[in-house]
Parts: C-alpha cells; structure tokens; sequence
C-alpha cells in the first residue's frame, strides 16, 4: 500500500488510489471540474493540478496514481499559480451571467472562481456563443455556459447507457450536443443537472423559480418505486420547489430517477384538502367530525366480518399498522395490498424480498431476469445492473415481454415455458448460469399478476435452487417490487384477503388506493378513501379523508429489500389534510376502539412490536430460506408489462404536468393521463 | 559534413526508383533474414549502442523506449509498434520524401523494429493529406507481401508479421502519440493521459510502441552496418544523421540529409544555397518546425544543429524543419499565423490549450496592427505561461513557444508597433 504526503500530512492509501482521492482522505479540498467519484477520470478540466515533489511540471492530481514516497503540495505556490490561470481560462469564455444563471449559488464554477480565481477578467476580445441544444421536457441547456468537462457525456455514456451526448467539433468550436438534435431519452436524464457542475444543464421545471439560499433542505425518502431512493426535499415557503438525490451508496448511490426528481409539481395539482362526505348522491366538503360521524354512523352494527382494507402502493408503515390495528379491534381481517393483483406466497420473507440487495448485485455474474423490465420498474436498480454489466461484462438472460434494455440482454422466451424449461436445466441460458459462481434470479411483478402466480413463483424458486443461487454465502433470489409500500404492508400482515370479493364488502376502507377498479366495487358498498390525491377512487368514495403525501409527514417506508427507512416531513398538508397515521387514530377514538398509540414514537414501538425488523433501520432485511409457492399448472400465457409507462404510475405522478410531459414525449403511443380530477 | 558512403536515405531526392527492385539495388532487404536470427535483444542492444535519438521531435533515446516492452506477455495482451506518419508540422516535409522515395526503408525497419519489440502486428498512421504517399507506401507493402518479406514468416525467419497502413483524416493533434493510438482505435483524435504510457496500455490497451517514421527508416543500416557506425557520426548524445527541412526564404528550399550537430549556417549556405539576398538579409530562423522558438540572426551564425545545442539556445531541434526568414518578412505576422495554426488544431480537450490558443491568436491578431497595449505584451506572456505545461499533451506548449520566442527576440519590433498605430489615432 503506498504511504505518501501530501501538504505535510502522511496518508495511506489502496492501491490504485488517485492523488486527489487521497487528498480528500486527508480533507484537502482540491478543486475540480471534470472529475466525479463515479465517472471515468478525463482529467481535461485541468483544474486539479497540484505539485509534485521531483516532477517539473503540475500534475493532474485526479489521474495519477498515488506512488509510494510521493510528496504532494496542494497550495504551493505552483500548484496556486497553475489553478489560477486555469480558471481564468475556464472564464475566458463563460459569459459570467451569474446573475440570470439558475446554477447561481451552488455553482462549482463561481465557487471556485472565488476560492481560486482572479479577482477580475484580463479577456478583452470576443467571447463565444454556442446554440443551446433540445434535450426534452426535463433539461434546460445554455451552452455558452458550459466549459467541456463532459460530465453529462460520460454519464450518458457509463451510467445513463444512452449514447445520445457527444463532443462535437474541435479546439475551441467543442460543443456538446447530440449531433442529430434529438432529446435525450432516459429515465435518468435528471442526474445530469447534477453532474453539470455550471449552469450549462439545468432544470427545465424548475427554472427561475427559486434560489439555492433560499430554500429549506430536508433529508427524505422517495415512494414512487420499490427501491427507496434516498432524496432531499428543497422546500420554500410551505411549497416544494425541487427534489434532489442524497448519498446513499446501499441503494441509489447519488442518482435519483426523472420521475422521483420531476414529479413535485403533481404535489400541488388536484390535492384533496378538505374531508368530503356524500350526501344525496354528491360528495360535498364537510368538517373532519362530519366525516368521522358519517363513517361511525354507517358503520355501527356492521359486523367487522363484512369490511375489507386495502393499501395502496404509497402508504406509510405508521399509516398502515394503524389501520389494521383498528380495523381488527372492528373484527375486520380481509387485508390486502397487493392492489395490482400479483399472487405469490407471502408467508415466506425470503420469497418476497430483494435478497441480493442492490448493491450486492455488483458482486452477481450472471443476472435472469423474469417477468421484469427493471428500466421502468425500479430505474437504479437498473443502473446498478448496467453498472455491473460495464465493470464485468456478465450475461444477462430475460424471460417475459421484450424490452429495451441499456446493456445486452439474451432474450430467452416469453412465459413460464421457458422458466420450466430452464428449472429442469435445460434452455439457452441454462450454461451461463452452471458456469456462473454468484447467479441472480429477478422475479418481477410481470409474472406474478396473474392466476398462477403461486406456481410461477414456486418455479422461479426452484430455478433459484437449481442454479445454486441460495447458499451460505450468497442469495440471488430477488423478487422486484413495483411499490414502495408493498414490502411494508407485507412485513406488517396487511395481506390475504381475496381482491375478487373484498370490493364487495359492506364497507371499504381504501388507504393511499387508487387501483381498485370502481366497476368493480359493490353498488351499496360504502367506500371509505383517505389519501391525498382527488383521483381514480376519490370519485367513488362515500367519504374522503385528506391525508399526506410523502413530502408531507414523517413516515417509514420498507424497500423491495426490506430496507426499513424514513421520510421526514418537509412542509404541512394542504388545508385540512392531516398526517394518515393520525388520521386513523382519531377515527379510531370516535369508533370508541381508541388505539394505544398518542405520537410517532409510540405509533413506532407498535411497528417493532408487530415486526422487529422495524427496529432495524436503513438495513437490508435478511430472511431465512424456506420452501415457497404452490406447484401447480403455470399458463402458457406471455409474461406481462409491469409498468406501462414508466412516468405515471400513482396519482401524484399522474396529476404532475411535467410527467405528462415526458409521456408525450419518451412513451410511445401513449396518450398522457389527464391531470387532476 | 556528412560524406555520401554515410547517407542511410540514399533515395532521398527520388532520382531512382522506389519499387522493391531498386530498393534492393541500394541495399535495402539485404540480409533481413540474419539480422532477425541475432535475436530481439540483440536489436535493441545494437540500437541502444547506436545513441539513436527519436526523430519525431522530442529526441527519446529509441533503444531505451524499445527495451520498455514487456519482453513476454503475461495476459495475453499482443505488443504493437505503431510507427508515426502523420506528418503535419509545419516547416517539415522530411517523412513526406521518405515515404514517396525510399518507403522499402519503412518497411523492412517496421519489420526488423516489431521483431526486436516481439509485435506480430504493426499499424502506419499516415496523414490523410498525404494521398499519393500512402498509395506509393501502400504499394511497397504489396510488394514486400508479395516477395515474402513480410507476411507469414516474414523474410524466412519464422515471424509472422503484418503490416498495416492507416491514413488519418488530417488533424495535426493526431500526431500526438495517444490522439494517433486513439484515432486509429476509431475514436475522437484526442491525447490521452498519461501514465498510462503506451508502453504498459497504449492500441487497444495493450503495450505499444509509437515511432516517428524516420526512425524506424533508419534501423535497418544501424542494423547493417552495426551501431557503432551511427554512434560515430555527430557529437556526444546527438549521434547520426538526420534529415533538414529547409524551407522559407533560401535560394534552394530542399531535403538535405546531414550529421547531428552541423552548423546550422553551413546547412543553410552550402545545402539551400543561401538565404536570399545573402546572410546579411537574414532576420531569424525557426530551427525544428514551427512549434520552436525563433532563433535570432547572431545565434544563427554560430548554433549547430543538435537536439542539446538547440536546448542551450532556448530553442530545439524538434522536426528540424527549418524556417528561414529574411528581412522582408513581417516576423510578427508569421507567428501570429503560427498562433492561428495551434488555435485551428487544439483538440479542446483540456482548458488552458482550448481557450488559451484563441485568446493569445486573437491578441496577436492585434499586435501584427499594433493595435494593443504594451502591457498586454507581458500579459501575452503570462498567458502562455498559464498554457505551457497545464496540459495533456504538448500542443499546449507547442501553442506557447513561438509567443515567447518572438517576444524574447523582436519585442522592441511590438512596441514600436504599438505606438506607431497610436500615433495613427491621434493624427
């Protein structure tokens, strides 16, 4: 391991380490332009030069290699000189419109330019004007700004798996662009606003709305996937004016995906702030103890037998213990949360987590996929693959609809045949996965929507045990979730109703559901909804109970691995709408079955109680393997498309103008939803 | 000077053929076949004793650069030399000549220097320009093919080689070794950083020698006619011969092969037939194509042509396309002509040569008028100060040199300039 110094301080460091990564070891700041942690080193900013002892010339700390006796000076005086008149390039022809410029405040450039840089401009001739480029409905480009790190190309090229972005052109004509104009077509388009480190590539929806120092940070939790991407809400006022990623290299290292960055702006569209009863016909506003009484008026006499609950595919923990545990106090026990009507077996933890977890999927060498297309189901996910792909080169098989990947998949057949044939050992990819010491299986929810979701879900655990993918040391068992509530719900029991009759039910409580289909709900069944989006069930509902979205409480969410992690509140619910949890409890009070539970911290020890694994935050849950599925007949029929379009798949994503946007402009054939009620 | 038994480029002017024949004729392919039998090593130990110096212009011991390779390959990875004719120095037209007269030199040296550094397989990156080279160059390599000199076992020694030729598409920066290594990869001619160098990860990855195409012309006469020979010609550290580009305002612009080390009036006098208007009309001379510094009439009439003489004289040797300018040349136009030259060809990849390129271009546009301050004349320094040696590769330098030769030799030439255009205003 080399052992150097750098500014006088001795460090030891891996092999292969960077200067730079070391100086950051150490906490020396080294400015930077074109490096990033998790892109392929250009070294072409130039802006990292620091001193080496024996070297005559200012070395690009973010490229060379750390050697053993290295003495490394990061403010020398020529290391000083070197960065200044880097920067004064870089500035030469960076029209300076700071103050216009959204990048303003958190820009790397004015940063440094002031940490770094000449207090003024010595550049008297003309500067450089460059075309902006189209690049859809998310990234807004000025590219006079921009100084040709190729960030944005490189995270196309190594993350995003979209070749859309390129350097054009030569010496000081170099533009970025995408040659062909065309936009940029990928779920992970927002990251480079991120990576863009001036103003070049900013927010389209977001722009001129707000300034960095004006706007309140909280750290939170994103709900509109399975993968719990880890997010920070920037909020002003009691509005939310931006989502941004946070570090969390266990599950979305520092990317977030289009969807979980754009879709704020359905936060404010069709919110539901008022409890609402219907009376003669018409849902009419009412007061909270209106809505309360209507419920308990309705209610008293029913037999608990006679109701059914079911959650939705972003309701809380907290929300979803409360509701169970009055609606057992009430003698109810048709749960469910499985709204989209996939069938597996839940009793085995092991058959419904994502066992590998994400970032184990780094160390697996050939990956099945089933029933899946983790591009639009769970983006990072997919990023993680592609980014195990690009280090290793692995095999990756799919069963189940055709889709397009960013790396090279072997297509290997349509339906559960094919997965017969590959549980009996035989089939194309049957080799690759002998051959392959850490074999993955993915079972997505494309598989599992269907009558014979129990018997598929036992074959792909028997795929899972031919293959040796469950050992001591290893499981590459996955099942991919679509919902960020499902693993939770399901940790907690809120399962094993029958979907075909509980609609039928007397009453209906709905939590955070839109999926159920109205024609299907009984003529005199009374629908309770509480949520927070006037969508899909809102319409049918009997009563409406405002809650809070996610942004918009303090609440646990469990990942399609078992993660358990929290949101935090960022701003109040609109009006009248309170946090759900709450909303239960005081219900719960009037139905005169008050539950034992006054705040969060209790409501949370509840959590603990029912499943320890609650206790256990931010840490991939680990299940023991048991035996799972039901044998049986599986249907020839093709696997289906778990999510039809990757941009709307809840109602705050459905009432969000920015995702319909991308619809119309990514999904083929798509008519966008309509926004709002 | 240099006596005609020792010229190696005896084809240079192309009063005799360049097939395979005549090149047979002058001694070239003779006994191939022996000199591989003395084994790799014995090649490079033989072109180490020769003190053969890189012709490309940074003037690398090639015996040393040779002996880098990995002598077996651990993981499989093959050796490639990549031998350098992208020819786009300006000033220098000596690889050009080479290739059109005396390309069976190319051939069996690209042979012999695969051998030594034990490549099966050998790519020629030609510039795009230079058409008619790459056909006659093309054409001796049918040749050789077609003899057996190379191919499957190549001239009968039992090593197989192949040789390829890859024109470029005409961009100077390709000449940089890595821009070449990643232009003929198929991907944007930009310089890559270094280390890695090529020699641990250079075509494809794997371990690469690049040459300059004169060096490895010259390999098989070392090889003939032993190492010692060549080291005997020229002074200490700058053996050999060496072929001058002599261009610009002399009576008799030619290719002249010589010995390191001749005096630089001597090439010009008795090769190129005197400046015009005789050496008192002499104003400055660029010595190594145009990215080194001028050189001032009173250095010209002493300095010997060498790669550490030219270093002394805060200059160098560089391509030795030498550059002669007599009185009647408006010597700040010429470099700011240089300067556009090095803003044209930057590749844009690194800061200071991308931006740094247009703005020194842009104030020398201004100087040739006078049209600036006296300031901006030791601001125009400083800038390529802030270029030279920030960069990946050396276009940055390269871009800086003929700046500040000019300022170091002609600045009073500037500021009378300068105040001559302020003079105009104010009348």
């Amino acid at each position: 391991m080399p052992k150097l110094t750098i500014d006088g301080m001795e460090v030891t460091v891996e092999p292969g380490t960077s200067i730079i990564q070391a100086a950051e070891q150490l906490g020396i700041e080294v400015p930077r332009f074109c490096y990033h942690d998790k892109l392929s080193v250009p070294a072409n900013c130039r802006m990292c030069l620091v001193e080496v002892e024996k070297s005559p010339k200012p070395v690009a700390s973010c490229a060379m290699p750390c050697a053993d006796g290295m003495n490394v000076f990061t403010k020398s005086p020529l290391a000083q000189k070197a960065r200044k008149g880097v920067m004064e390039m870089l500035l030469v022809n960076h029209p300076l419109d700071c103050p216009i410029c959204d990048q303003g405040g958190e820009c790397d450039l004015q940063d440094q330019a002031v940490a770094y840089g000449f207090d003024r401009s010595r550049y008297r001739e003309e500067k450089r004007a460059v075309k902006d480029k189209e690049l859809g409905p998310l990234v807004k480009t000025v590219m006079t700004r921009c100084i040709h790190c190729t960030r944005c190309v490189r995270f196309g090229d190594e993350i995003a798996g979209v070749d859309d972005m390129g350097v054009l052109n030569r010496g000081e004509h170099l533009e970025i662009g995408t040659y062909v104009e065309q936009m940029v077509n990928s779920e992970l388009s927002g990251n480079l606003i991120d990576v863009c480190p001036v103003g070049a590539l900013t927010s389209k929806p977001y722009a001129f709305t707000a300034r960095p120092w004006e706007l309140r940070k909280v750290d939170s939790l994103d709900v509109f996937d399975a993968v719990g991407s880890n997010i920070r809400i920037d909020t002003r006022g009691g509005a939310v004016m931006r989502i941004q990623p946070r570090l969390n290299e266990e599950v979305n290292e520092e990317w977030i995906s289009d969807k979980v960055r754009f879709s704020w702006d359905g936060l404010k569209q069709g919110r539901l702030d008022t409890p609402y009863v219907r009376k003669d016909g018409k849902l009419q506003p009412a007061s909270w103890g209106e809505a309360f009484g209507a419920i308990a008026d309705r209610i008293a006499g029913l037999s608990g037998q006679k109701m059914a609950a079911v959650v939705g595919d972003t309701a809380d923990c907290e929300a979803i213990v409360a509701l169970k545990d009055l609606m057992t106090a009430l003698g109810c026990n048709a749960f469910e949360c499985r709204t989209d009507g996939a069938q597996f077996d839940t009793a085995v933890p092991a058959g419904w987590l994502f066992n590998t977890t994400i970032a184990g999927l780094e160390d697996a060498d050939a990956i099945l996929l089933v029933g899946t297309n983790p591009r639009t189901e769970a983006a990072l996910v997919n990023a993680r693959i592609r980014k195990t792909w690009l280090a290793k080169r692995i095999k990756i098989g799919l069963i189940g609809a055709q889709c397009d990947l960013n790396y090279p998949v072997k297509y290997l057949g349509a339906g559960a045949e094919t997965l017969e044939e590959l549980a009996a050992g035989k089939g194309a990819f049957a080799e690759v996965l002998k051959g392959a010491k850490n074999p993955v299986i993915i079972l997505g929810m494309g598989a599992l929507r269907r009558a014979d979701g129990m018997a598929i879900h036992a074959l792909a655990r028997k795929v899972a045990e031919t293959y040796n993918m469950v050992r001591e040391d290893w499981n590459g068992f996955n099942l991919l979730h679509t919902a960020a509530s499902r693993v939770g719900a399901l940790m907690l029991g809120f399962t094993g109703g029958n979907l075909e009759k509980m609609p039928s039910a007397q009453m209906l409580y709905l939590l955070d559901c839109d999926d159920v289909p109205a024609d299907k709900i009984g003529k005199d069944t009374f629908v309770i909804y509480q949520g927070h989006h006037g969508d899909k069930a809102a319409a049918r509902a009997d009563v409406i109970l405002p809650g809070a979205a996610y942004t918009e409480k303090n609440a646990t969410y469990v990942n399609t691995e078992g993660r358990v992690q929290t949101a935090r509140q960022a701003v109040f619910p609109p009006g009248e709408a309170r946090e759900d949890w709450k909303i239960i409890r005081a219900l719960s009070e009037l139905l005169a079955k008050t539950l034992p539970y006054d705040d969060i911290v209790q409501v949370r020890a509840r959590l603990a109680a029912v499943n320890p694994a609650f206790a256990e935050v931010n840490q991939p849950l680990k299940a023991e393997w048991k035996p799972f599925g039901a044998e049986g007949k599986a249907d020839k029929a093709p696997f289906a498309v778990a999510v039809e379009n990757f941009y709307q798949t809840d109602s705050v994503t459905r009432a969000s103008k920015t995702m319909a946007a991308c619809t119309a402009s990514f999904v083929a054939n798509a008519t966008p939803a309509k926004t709002g009620t | 000077m240099l006596q005609d038994k020792d010229r190696i480029f005896t084809n240079l002017y192309g009063w005799q053929g360049a097939d395979l024949k005549s090149a047979q004729a002058r001694g070239d392919w003779s006994g191939t076949k022996d000199l591989m039998a003395k084994g790799h090593d014995w090649i490079i130990e033989e072109v180490k004793t020769s003190e053969l110096r890189g012709r490309g212009g940074a003037g690398f011991p090639t015996g040393m650069k040779w002996s880098f390779m990995p002598k077996e390959s651990k993981d499989g990875r093959p050796n490639y030399l990549v031998i350098n004719a992208d020819e786009s120095e300006p000033g220098t037209c000596k690889d050009r000549d080479i290739i059109r007269h005396e390309p069976h030199k190319i051939v069996e040296g690209a042979l012999l220097a695969s051998y030594a550094m034990r490549a099966h397989a050998c790519y020629i990156y030609i510039r795009g320009e230079f058409y008619m080279e790459a056909m006659a160059l093309q054409k001796a390599i049918d040749e050789a093919y077609a003899a057996g000199l190379i191919g499957k076992n190549a001239s009968g020694s039992g090593w197989d080689f192949d040789l390829y030729l890859h024109r470029g598409a005409g961009a100077y920066i390709c000449g940089e070794e890595t821009a070449l290594l990643n232009s003929l990869e198929g991907k944007k001619g930009q310089p890559r950083n270094k280390p890695p160098f090529p020699a641990g990860a250079g075509l494809y990855a794997c371990p690469t020698t690049v040459n300059n195409i004169e060096t490895i012309a010259v390999v098989p006469e070392i090889l003939r006619r032993g190492g010692a020979w060549f080291a005997s010609i020229g002074p200490e550290k700058n053996r050999g011969t060496k072929v001058f580009c002599i261009s610009g305002h002399v009576n008799n612009p030619c290719n002249v092969e010589e010995a390191l080390g001749v005096p630089l009036k001597d090439l010009i006098e008795k090769h190129a037939g005197g400046v015009r208007g005789g050496w008192d009309n002499l104003l400055a001379i660029i010595p190594g194509g145009s990215s080194t510094r001028l050189l001032p009439r009173d250095v010209c009439d002493t300095i010997t042509m060498d790669f550490d003489a030219l270093r002394g004289a805060w200059s160098g040797l560089g391509t030795a396309g030498v550059i002669v300018m007599d009185k009647s040349t408006d010597v700040v136009y010429a470099i700011a002509r240089l300067a556009r030259f090095y803003w044209h060809e930057s590749c844009g990849q690194c800061t200071p040569c991308r931006e740094g390129t247009g703005w020194m271009y842009r104030i020398m546009q201004r100087m040739v008028k006078g049209e600036a301050n006296i300031e901006e004349i030791d601001m125009l320094l400083d800038i390529g100060s802030e270029i030279e040696g920030h960069t990946i590769c050396a276009h940055g330098d390269a871009s800086a040199w003929p700046i500040q030769g000019l300022i170091k030799h002609f600045r009073p030439e500037m500021e009378k300039r300068i105040l001559e255009y302020r003079k105009r205003l104010v009348a």
